[in-house]
């Protein structure tokens, strides 16, 4: 059987995840193997190097490039302070002296006899990575970072904006197909990670903003209200950088659509505990989808699996979602697989199969219109 | 392997959507494709292998076959035996995302511009460009480059014996920034200095500890001439070796493959160059993916080729929209559709990329989008195609200033004589009518163009094909792969509605004559089939131009297709109606005259009210 199906997003109350926490460059693990971290207990941390701040010595000094070199008194490497002299020319008999003084603390980082320029190095800046969910230090990898381990429950977005973020799981509806409006955010969500049902809008988000919400995971959102809120039409699928104030996972699409039953009612029953959310989403090579991790001190009595564990393909009675118009979030089962391809209202020929909705109706499906529901 | 002994042959391409699986077998004396299967691309989750998802296209390839091709352990069985496997098995690739680099030169409209084309040609989404009279603060330079992350930077500046000081600020800047590459920690920021060769010693004291510093030739040697080609194939070789080397699997599947595997649209503009070259013809060709748009051409003998990054029909979906605006999507439009709810469905298939669409008013809606990517691409490629020559451009003094329409000479659309589009949207359109209409739309060809599409969408395979067995290449090539959709008759020029354009003749195979008058604002269709030819006769009124000036007469013999002869009488450049109501009334004519939609279909659906067709024949 070929791979002619979208495997589906996950979507269970029991998983072991592992989470590689590392720093952009080299620097120091903090934390010893074995340790109960917190998502904002610091891992690792190291220091970037600062900012360069240019200087055109040349013109400043009123001196031919080349004699740059030669007129400084602070060399590559040192330190420098603020307002600091750092070259003098030799002036006229000892007398009419030009003076290049600092701007910033810093370093020399380089002096060039050939552009006249020297280039100040400000203070390293220092960078921190959290163990961004709560488990346990499985892995030290030296000089970069940690693995964290946890035990829990697991969501997978579709699509999301912002970046990694914690807090209490709320629900801000009472059903899947109800909308997250600005009404429902009160100050006691000051913190929590809010949950939507079909929709929420771009006033309701803003709204979280200004009530201090961390983080919203919902069904739906409309593209006018993400360019609204973006200031700019989105047009390639990565995202996670975004600085908005708080995170957003979609767990269904764009548009107003219910969320899943059994994802609003795993989500359901873990109110109240402490969750970690992530928006970024790269749908390219190496894709990278959205996620809500809440780990659980006791695992339900299911059987745990590892996350990325490939379960099955299409086969008949597999459980399925329909991910494209006309039945787009519909859920069903695969009652037959014919092997030829069949001619759809569009016209086009496509490989197919039967579906039976849970409604007892059929249809018959583009196979690469539908995802598997995985748990 | 001895080319005579080759008979099986199995060829993949594994494009960003989807993996498509062909095979080329040796019947009686010649190479014929005789299947084909597909299936998902897997860099996605859970698989992030590619070679998964060339393994399923090969399982249908199959399963639709009855030949086993892949054995018990997943490997691809080699070489053929009773009935099983295949003698060779070539791939192409395009897997990976797009290039992302940053340009830099001395001054924004001169070096740094050169640069600015030579990455574009290259395929690279450019995402900034910095010059020394940018009018930024060295700081604010640094800070941009640590920001975006590119996946490499081409740097320029100075004409050979110019200045070395700003070049040497430039490339003291990029050391200062220190960039780290976008993608894998492994390997250092691959920089390509191509600027004043006096300043390679300076360029190699910053750069060559901090970066992956290559040299080329100046790609502005003196100031009236570009050399963009050096530069150009270096930002090729390292795509290959750093970007794309990046798509889960890839390394996997250099080792199941008999020859190396080319990008896709390497392989596909080796074939059209071979073919053009064959036929002494202008030919342009598209290939619109799921991320990337190629447009390649060649024109007076020379070979173009410029890929847009960010224009496809399935991860770039929603970036075709807000590079071409939401009106020029919902210009394609023959029906009313609220404006939200054409954003979400676009969105939703950015984000479920390998869906299909089921419904007929949700390939309509793809089919317009496909127009504005193919005619943004197309633009770009109008834009660049002299850049890509690769031969050297004098220019006077007097415009060296003047960089910005100095590409623009090649693309001629009146000597043009053919136009092949390829790619899913185009080579699976359920009605050829509909590829026709996409690329006429897109395109608009003047005077008189054949257009031909890539039936099942095998120019890549062909491509890395021709590589080692050319004649089996050239076969399936003619046979196989193109499909002729007619010849469309575009006089240019523009008129009232209804004002006649041009009085033509056709004198068909059967024997029999039409001769009828185009005006303006009409389409026709007038069916001619595949392997037909026709004598035409055509004169354009005063305002009209077929190719041999105003007015002038011309006659020449045109070649059918699947479609036809399309008469355009639209008039170039094409205006649409900005009144809603009109511009929809007309979208419909022109449809339905040349049988683009089912009339039922779109009828039953209330896409369309009942009409007869009025310029079908």
């Amino acid at each position: 059987m070929a791979h002619a199906y979208t495997p589906g997003l996950k979507v269970t109350d029991s998983i072991t995840l592992r989470k590689s926490r590392l720093l952009p460059v080299k620097g120091e693990v903090v934390v010893e193997l074995k340790t109960q971290v917190k998502p904002d207990d610091v891992v690792a941390r190291t220091f970037l190097p600062g900012n360069v701040y240019p200087l055109n010595a040349a013109n400043i000094l009123n001196i031919e490039a080349e004699d740059v070199p030669g007129s400084m008194l602070k060399k590559e490497t040192e330190y420098i302070k603020k307002n600091e002299v750092i070259a003098e020319t030799k002036g006229l008999f000892g007398l009419f002296k030009s003076k290049l003084t600092a701007t910033i603390d810093g370093t020399i980082e380089s002096i060039s006899g050939v552009t006249g320029q020297v280039l100040q190095r400000a203070n390293p800046m220092p960078i921190e990575v959290q163990a961004y969910i709560q488990g346990q230090v499985v892995d030290i990898i030296e000089g970069q970072g940690v693995v964290v381990e946890t035990c829990g429950a697991f969501v997978q977005g579709i699509f999301g904006i912002g970046g990694e973020t914690f807090g209490r799981l709320q629900m801000g509806v009472r059903s899947p197909s109800e909308m997250l409006g600005p009404d429902q955010i009160y100050d006691r969500h000051r913190g929590a990670i809010l949950v939507g049902g079909s929709l929420v809008t771009e006033q309701a988000l803003n709204k979280a903003i200004a009530t201090g919400v961390r983080g919203i995971v919902v069904g739906g959102f409309d593209d006018k209200d993400l360019r609204a809120f973006l200031g700019h039409d989105l047009g390639v699928a990565i995202t996670g950088s975004e600085q908005i104030g708080l995170t957003l996972v979609v767990t269904e699409g764009f548009g107003r659509i219910e969320m899943a039953q059994r994802t609003f009612e795993l989500l359901k029953s873990c109110a109240g505990l402490q969750v970690s959310i992530n928006g970024a989403t790269q749908i390219r090579a190496g894709v990278i989808r959205p996620e809500v991790i809440i780990p659980k001190d006791k695992m339900p009595s299911s059987s745990n699996k590892a996350a990325g564990e490939i379960e099955r393909g299409l086969s008949i009675g597999t459980p399925i979602r329909m991910i494209r118009q006309p039945y787009f979030g519909r859920l069903g089962k695969v009652v037959a697989l014919p092997t030829n391809p069949a001619v759809l209202e569009s016209g086009t020929r496509a490989r197919v199969l039967e579906v039976e909705f849970t409604d007892g109706q059929r249809a018959l499906i583009p196979r690469a219109n539908v995802e598997l529901i995985e748990g | 392997m001895d080319p005579e002994k080759i008979k099986v042959i199995l060829a993949t391409d594994c494009g960003s959507t989807t993996t498509k699986a062909i095979l080329i077998e040796k019947i009686g004396n010649e190479y014929r494709q005789t299947y084909r299967g597909e299936a998902p691309t897997t860099v996605e989750a859970p698989f992030e292998d590619v070679t998964m998802g060339v393994a399923g296209a090969v399982q249908e390839l199959a399963e639709l076959s009855g030949r086993k091709l892949i054995d018990e352990q997943g490997r691809i069985i080699k070489p053929c035996q009773n009935g099983q496997g295949c003698d060779i098995y070539i791939s192409t690739s395009s897997a990976g995302g797009g290039l992302q680099m940053m340009v830099a030169g001395v001054v924004r409209k001169m070096t740094a511009q050169s640069a600015e084309r030579a990455a574009l040609g290259a395929g690279a989404i450019v995402m900034d460009v910095l010059a020394s009279n940018d009018k930024r603060l060295p700081y604010e330079q640094i800070q941009r480059i640590r920001h975006l992350r590119p996946d490499m930077i081409l740097l320029s500046g100075g004409i050979d014996g110019g200045t070395i000081t700003h070049v040497a600020e430039m490339g003291e800047l990029i050391a200062a920034a220190d960039p780290k590459p976008r993608l894998g920690m492994g390997y250092r920021l691959p920089v390509i200095f191509a600027g004043n060769i006096n300043a390679r010693a300076e360029i190699e004291r910053c750069l060559q500890d901090k970066t992956d510093l290559s040299i080329v030739d100046n790609l502005r040697p003196v100031l009236e001439e570009e050399n963009l080609n050096p530069a150009r194939e270096k930002i090729h070789d390292l795509f290959l070796e750093h970007v794309m080397a990046q798509a889960p699997g890839y390394k996997k599947l250099i080792n199941w493959v008999d020859a190396p595997i080319m990008p896709t649209p390497s392989a596909v503009g080796s074939i059209l160059k071979t073919i053009a070259d064959q036929k002494a013809i202008e030919a342009i060709g598209v290939d619109i993916g799921g991320a990337t748009t190629d447009v390649f051409s060649v024109l007076k003998g020379v070979f173009n080729r410029t890929v847009s990054a960010n224009l496809g029909m399935s991860y770039s979906i929603s970036n075709v929209v807000a590079e071409a605006g939401l009106g020029n999507i919902m210009r394609w439009l023959c029906f009313e559709m609220d404006e939200s709810d054409l954003r979400n469905r676009i969105k939703n298939k950015m984000i479920r990329p390998t869906t299909i669409p089921q419904t007929l008013k949700e390939l309509i809606l793809e089919q317009a989008v496909a127009r504005e990517a193919l005619r943004l691409a197309f633009r770009q490629h109008k834009s660049f195609a002299t850049t890509l020559a690769g031969v050297q451009q004098q220019r006077t003094i007097g415009d060296t200033f003047e960089q910005i329409s100095s590409g623009a000479g090649l693309v001629n659309m009146l000597a043009l004589d053919l136009i092949i589009g390829s790619g899913g949207i185009l080579s699976h359109a359920p009605r050829a009518e509909q590829t026709a209409m996409m690329i006429i739309d897109a395109f608009l060809p003047e005077g008189v163009t054949l257009l031909a599409k890539d039936s099942i969408f095998m120019m890549p395979h062909l491509g890395v094909l021709a590589q080692v067995h050319t004649k089996a290449a050239t076969e399936v090539f003619e046979k196989d792969c193109m499909v002729y959709l007619g010849t469309c008759i575009c006089p240019v020029g523009q008129s009232k509605q209804g004002r006649p354009v041009c009085r033509y003749t056709l004198e068909l195979p059967a024997g029999n004559t039409v001769e009828e008058t185009l005006n303006f604002g009409e389409m026709r269709l007038i069916r001619l089939g595949l392997g037909e030819k026709a004598k035409l006769a055509a004169e354009p009124t005063r305002n009209f131009d077929l190719g041999q000036g105003k007015g002038r007469r011309i006659e020449q013999e045109i070649i059918g297709g699947t479609v036809g002869v399309i008469l355009d009488g639209r008039g170039r450049p094409l205006n649409l109606a900005d009144d809603k109501k009109r511009r929809i009334e007309k979208l419909r004519e022109w449809m339905l005259a040349l049988s683009v939609y089912d009339q039922k279909a779109l009828e039953e659906k209330g896409l369309v009210g009942a009409k007869a067709p009025a310029g079908a024949r």
